[in-house]
């Protein structure tokens, strides 16, 4: 079982687990010790399978997914503890160890209790990685529940404003989307085989397995997309994201935002898409006009909220809409574009919550009128406030550019009525994010400083540097070179595209019998 | 005239009505003891009747009855230290002092 | 050609910009300065070099043997694969109109980065300064090289970007964060435009690659199937909404509002961006996609009416300008409009679509003797410290570099021989009426009206009365790094027109020769002369007669002066409508019914189990009666069930 690559990525948090436990509750040196070496390990590792899964596949491995490994969990429900990675989930394990990395460096001075803290904040990495790692559907969504469940004490305990009731709200609307999930889950499970023996969790499996009946597919689509599409902030389901957001800690916003919104997309894309072909074909329809309205919704509100959160939780909605979006565009481009706006906004989101924790830490409001000419006062933080924000209007050479570029000409493919208005909506929302981002940009940084106490606040610090600079990097690295991320994951569509086309294909042969 | 089991019933069942309605209207947790106890003395009674008319041969009923007794001697001592105790707390046993565990 | 030579074009501004954007807070300003003006100087080497090689050398890579010069990708990488057909690649190619652009860019580059060395000296971020001016000459010159529409989209959000950054160099004043924002929203609104254009243009031909799309127009044609929306072919769709983007981006009627304001940014940015390179971007794009644009004459149309709208428009406004910038920034409007309609009237049949030349021949040369006029105000502003003409009057005697210079741009731009914008001007004037009279008549009147508008703007900076305040300031030339740019581009200005330009730059790349058609110079002429001797007549001498002009309508005076009125209407649909009632009724709905709905679920929840909670009332004897009413009715029940 250790031999397999991939169960190192849940071990390792476990063993920081382990280690913070041993860790002084007052010694800040050996919590950040074993935070700063456990993710740099994390960060190590995920780069290592990228190098590696390429190397593979360009020997000529052409499975499906890579690293696979299975263990007996519970015998009569036949759960594994299955484990295997596609090009998709390596991107989204690097996304993880990045933004882990960048957050432990983000919350370097949390107060008070650090050691709980980062115990919780490991613990939610574990779900994380165990979330991208997993094949099988159940310990994938029990990895998925270890991964919400402490977003309510790191929002309800080191949060900020109302952070009970934010915590609370977010708790419940997810735990809301859990339920959907099981449901959705459990009747994927007793439909995955015609023969009531042989029934299991393993996507792979399923997926190989004669297809679901159509009807249920539909209730099972509806189950499972609404489920994960909570986590992805779709339209009506975002309002968790806005009070969440503001309320939580840097690094958590900087997690949630980065990544566990990710699992939302990926779990639509994984498994209501990838199982339920049929179905999502059918229904795609109306959860276009639905993810279409996240997209313009969320930045039309962003733009006149004042709290700097909020306009960038608004702006996740918006964003994360895409994601949803072009999933549902079922094809290879707009999936492709998927994914990257998921990399896209998970690194410059995060970017954006960690300038905004460190300004406000300097500033103690996050009201963008009480603030201004805050590039002179501390020009380090303003220029990185601005590569995000100019990450998010879609600047060329970062990474934004380029997933909405490849959503909009993947979407584009579709030639009917109904996909052109919604993509050209869509696009709409480059120009509302460019006028949000710059007033914002216009208020905070730019123009006289309103606050003269504000002169006396310091630049970054070198941790602060280290977090910012990371993402950054990793923005401007998928700005330019986006093509590689375009190879890696471009076999891991190729099943998916084909489910999604036979059963197009065999629904048309129906309609016509 | 032949005793039937009806000369044992009514009585058991005269004896239950008169233990749950002590146990309904009294205030006093002794009391609310007593009535508790009468409850279960109909059950025996009824186990034995029920034993010996019904089922001449067995001795399940007889057995169960005295298991019974034995259950419900230590159960009216546990009962009785919870009661002691409660007095010791408060003062007294009325049983509308006692609604502290309420939503 | 190898590879090595063009990759640098690109590479040393790019590289400038990292290095003085990370490092420039390290350096001392000098060393800045130097390595600023000094990658921009290699650059312009190479950018000459490999342009006078495709024009001059002859290679038969260059340029076959019927005359016909060729259209070399350099080189072309992939950058970003979308599908298998639609590929972007980032290259280089090389063509007339893309060389021609290489001058122009490294020239006006070269000479403001060098300006700037006097103007913005002492300013803080200095260093700052010529990491934009790096940034925006590599998104400039990638624009212009670029071998598909996509790479031209990505450079033309760079060029965007790069002028916004500029716009707002002095970030402290509202004003210009306000402008700087208020030109990207405004062109990113356009660039909505182009992307859709692409989208669609993308969608039917398979490829984003020029070479394909232009030299074989036809089959691109044929790739829509004929397709239309609501009444236009899809293809009119296209170029149109790819002319939006151009529109934005050249300042065009009604997209045009940013650029006035723009001239917030310091003069030497206005003179490169504002007014020589970026701003011609729409007319480059229009002349890039040319061919195809020729198969829908409608697109040419809708390039032409709004050409001429915007010409005449703006013409009008410059005259009623007191800031001298705006007074510029609206005659490069102007003059922007003039080459689209130029582009827009060129037609294959009509002197081998020479109107397309004409458009590329003022590019060129207005090109210079507009960033003249920009250095040359900049020198003005630099010496009196204001924008505004009412601060001037009377400088001849002070600055005679600067006054020589200015009266040469001002003669060019006017359209007087011998100097360059009259021969690119006749041009332009000539394809108008070959097409159709109005369009000639109605450009010649826009013509006049520009040589009477600058005429004003110099007589009243020159001439007019002496400003009371040169006794305590006195002004005086600028030092040698700002008058050397303005002695070379003056120089320029009065030869450039000899170029034979129609050897070099056609439509269809084979060689134009160039002939003065006599009836329509004679006209323009004439025109410009009498423009000139009625603003020699209104602003030599200090006199009452503007006064009383504008005493006389004061209504249309004070609307040309507010630009008609096109801010407020922007201002209220964009305040007014969009953010006040688009926006703040969306997030209030969002507040008060999703959140409140999702709100509403647990106030429901909350209410119900207050509500049943008397239910746990704690009292032994209330369960009891429950209990035991509940197994008489459980008695009941299965009693009814049995019997």
């Amino acid at each position: 079982m250790f031999s397999n690559f991939l169960i190192w990525f849940v071990i390792v948090p476990v063993l920081m687990l382990i280690g913070l436990g041993l860790c002084r509750n007052s010694s800040m040196k050996a919590i950040r010790t074993v935070m700063v070496v456990g993710s740099t390990i994390l960060l190590a590792m995920s780069l290592w399978l990228c190098v590696d899964f390429l190397a593979q596949r360009a020997a000529g491995a052409a499975d499906e997914m890579l690293f696979t490994g299975s263990w007996m969990w519970y015998e009569p429900l036949n759960i594994h503890l299955a484990v295997g990675v596609d090009g998709i989930s390596v991107l989204m394990l690097i996304l993880s160890s990045v933004i882990v990395f960048a957050g432990t460096f983000a919350s370097w001075k949390i107060d008070p209790l650090p050691k709980n803290f980062f115990l919780w904040f490991t613990l939610l990495s574990t779900g994380v990685f165990g979330f991208f790692i997993s094949i099988d559907m159940f310990t994938m969504f029990m990895f998925y529940e270890v991964a919400l469940i402490p977003m309510y004490l790191l929002i309800g305990v080191w949060g900020t404003g109302r952070k009970e009731y934010s915590a609370m709200k977010l708790t419940l609307m997810l735990m809301g989307g859990s339920a959907f999930l099981m449901l959705g889950l459990f009747g994927i499970y007793w439909h995955s085989s015609a023969d009531p023996n042989s029934l299991t969790w393993n996507i792979l499996e399923i997926s190989n397995n004669a297809a679901i009946d159509p009807g249920w597919q539909n209730y099972l689509f509806c189950l499972t997309f609404v489920g994960f599409g909570v986590l992805g902030a779709m339209f009506p389901f975002h309002t968790w994201s806005p009070d969440g957001h503001a309320c939580a800690p840097t690094a958590v916003s900087m997690l949630h935002a980065g990544v566990l919104m990710k699992l939302g997309g990926y779990g639509c894309f994984r498994i209501a898409i990838f199982l339920l072909p049929q179905a999502a074909n059918e229904l795609a329809w109306f959860f276009i006009i639905l993810t279409g309205i996240s997209i313009v919704y969320g930045a039309f509100s962003a733009c006149v909220q004042t709290d700097l959160k909020y306009i960038n939780a608004y702006s996740s909605v918006s964003h994360c809409g895409m994601v949803l979006f072009a999933i549902l565009m079922l094809n290879t481009t707009a999936m492709t574009g998927a994914i990257l706006q998921m990399l896209s906004h998970g690194l410059m989101t995060a970017l954006f919550f960690a300038l905004i924790g460190m300004i406000y830490g300097r500033t103690h409001t996050r009201d963008i009128r009480q603030m201004g000419g805050l590039m002179k006062i501390m020009p380090y933080l303003g220029v990185c406030y601005m590569i995000a924000g100019f990450a998010s209007l879609g600047l060329p050479g970062l990474s934004g550019f380029v997933a909405e570029m490849t959503i909009f000409f993947g979407s584009f493919e579709h030639a009917d009525t109904f996909h052109r208005v919604f993509v050209i909506a869509a696009t709409c929302s480059i120009v509302i994010t460019a006028v949000y981002i710059l007033r914002v940009v216009g208020k905070l940084l730019l123009g006289p400083v309103q606050d003269e106490h504000h002169l006396k606040l310091t630049d970054a610090t070198w941790f602060e540097r280290v977090a910012t600079i990371t993402l950054i990097v990793c923005i401007a690295a998928i700005g330019c070179f986006p093509n590689w991320i375009n190879e890696t994951i471009q076999h891991s569509f190729t099943p998916i595209i084909e489910v999604i086309n036979q059963a197009a294909n065999s629904g048309a042969m129906a309609s016509v019998m | 005239m032949e005793l039937t089991m009806l000369w044992y019933l009514v009585p058991s069942v005269i004896m239950f009505i008169c233990g749950v309605y002590g146990f309904i209207t009294r205030h006093n947790l002794i009391a609310i003891l007593l009535s508790l106890e009468l409850m279960l003395n109909a059950a025996d009674l009824n186990f034995v009747v029920f034993n010996r008319f019904l089922f001449p041969g067995a001795m399940e009923g007889m057995f169960f009855t005295l298991f019974s007794i034995g259950i419900a001697a230590a159960e009216t001592a546990i009962a009785v230290a919870i009661v002691v105790n409660i007095y010791r707390a408060i003062g007294n046993t009325d049983i509308n002092e006692i609604k502290k565990m309420r939503f | 050609m190898e590879m090595t030579l063009p990759i640098l074009i690109l590479a040393i501004p790019i590289t400038m910009f990292l290095i003085l954007g990370i490092g420039g807070v390290y350096m001392s300003k000098k060393m800045a300065g130097v390595l600023g003006i000094l990658g921009m100087g290699v650059t312009m080497c190479i950018a000459y070099y490999v342009a006078l090689t495709y024009f001059f050398s002859g290679d038969p890579a260059f340029i076959d043997a019927q005359g016909l010069r060729l259209q070399v990708p350099v080189f072309d990488w992939l950058w970003l694969a979308f599908t298998n057909a639609l590929q972007v690649k980032l290259g280089f190619l090389l063509d007339p109109i893309s060389a021609m652009m290489l001058i122009v860019i490294t020239t006006i580059s070269f000479m403001v980065h060098l300006y700037s060395w006097g103007y913005m000296e002492g300013e803080k971020g200095f260093q700052r300064f010529y990491a934009f001016l790096s940034l925006f000459s590599f998104s400039m010159l990638g624009l212009v090289v670029a071998t598909n529409i996509f790479q031209m989209y990505i450079f033309w959000e760079l060029v965007g970007v790069s002028s916004y950054l500029l716009i707002g160099f002095y970030y402290k004043l509202p004003s210009a964060v306000s402008a700087s924002k208020k030109a990207f929203i405004v062109t990113r609104f356009a660039d909505l435009g182009f992307l859709i254009g692409i989208l669609i243009l993308s969608f039917y031909c398979k490829t984003f690659d020029f070479i394909p799309i232009t030299n074989d127009p036809t089959s691109v044609l044929a790739s829509t199937g004929g397709a239309t929306f609501m009444g236009a072919s899809v293809l009119t769709w296209a170029l149109v909404l790819i002319f939006v983007g151009g529109m934005g981006k050249s300042a065009m009627m009604p997209l045009h509002i940013w650029l006035p304001d723009a001239m917030e940014g310091p003069t030497p940015v206005s003179a490169l961006i504002h007014a020589a390179t970026m701003v011609v971007a729409g007319v480059y794009l229009v002349a890039r996609m040319f061919p195809l644009y020729l198969i829908e004459e409608a697109s040419l149309l809708f390039v032409t009416c709004v050409g001429a709208i915007t010409a005449f428009y703006a013409a009008v406004v410059a005259c009623c300008q007191i800031d001298i910038k705006r007074v510029l920034a609206f005659s490069t409007i102007s003059q922007i409009a003039f080459m689209m309609v130029a582009l827009g009237v060129a037609r294959p049949e009509l002197h081998d679509g020479f109107g397309y030349m004409a458009s590329m021949f003022h590019l060129f040369t207005h090109a210079m003797f507009k960033a003249l006029l920009f250095l040359g105000a900049g020198a003005l502003i630099h010496a009196v410290h204001s924008n505004d003409y009412t601060a001037m009057g009377g400088l001849r005697k002070y600055m005679p570099i600067t006054h020589w210079t200015f009266l040469i741009g001002c003669l060019a731009i006017a359209g007087i021989w011998p100097f360059s914008g009259f021969f690119s001007k006749d041009e332009m004037l000539a394809a108008m009426f070959a097409n159709h009279w109005f369009w000639g008549a109605w450009m010649t009147m826009v013509a006049g009206l520009t040589a009477f508008y600058m005429f004003r703007l110099y007589y009243l900076i020159f001439w007019w009365e002496e400003n009371p305040h040169y006794k305590e300031h006195k002004p005086h030339d600028a030092p040698w790094q700002m008058s050397l740019p303005l002695i070379i581009l003056a120089a320029v200005s009065c030869v450039a027109g000899f170029i034979p330009f129609g050897e070099f730059v056609t439509w269809n790349r084979m060689p134009y020769h160039i002939h003065i058609e006599l009836p329509v110079a004679a006209t323009s002429l004439t025109v410009a002369i009498l423009a000139i001797a009625l603003a020699t007549v209104m602003y030599r001498k200090k006199n009452p007669i503007p006064s009383r002009l504008k005493a006389a309508m004061p209504g249309l005076w004070q609307a040309a002066h507010r630009r008609f009125y096109w801010d407020e209407i922007y201002m209220f649909i964009t305040h007014k409508i969009i953010f006040n009632i688009i926006c703040k009724s969306i997030a209030w709905f969002d507040r008060h019914v999703i959140d409140a709905t999702m709100d509403g679920f647990a106030k429901i929840t909350q209410k119900t189990s207050f509500a049943i909670r008397g239910m746990q009332s704690g009292s032994i004897q209330t369960y009891i009666v429950w209990y035991f009413l509940g197994a008489v009715l459980l008695a009941g029940i299965t009693w009814i069930c049995i019997f």
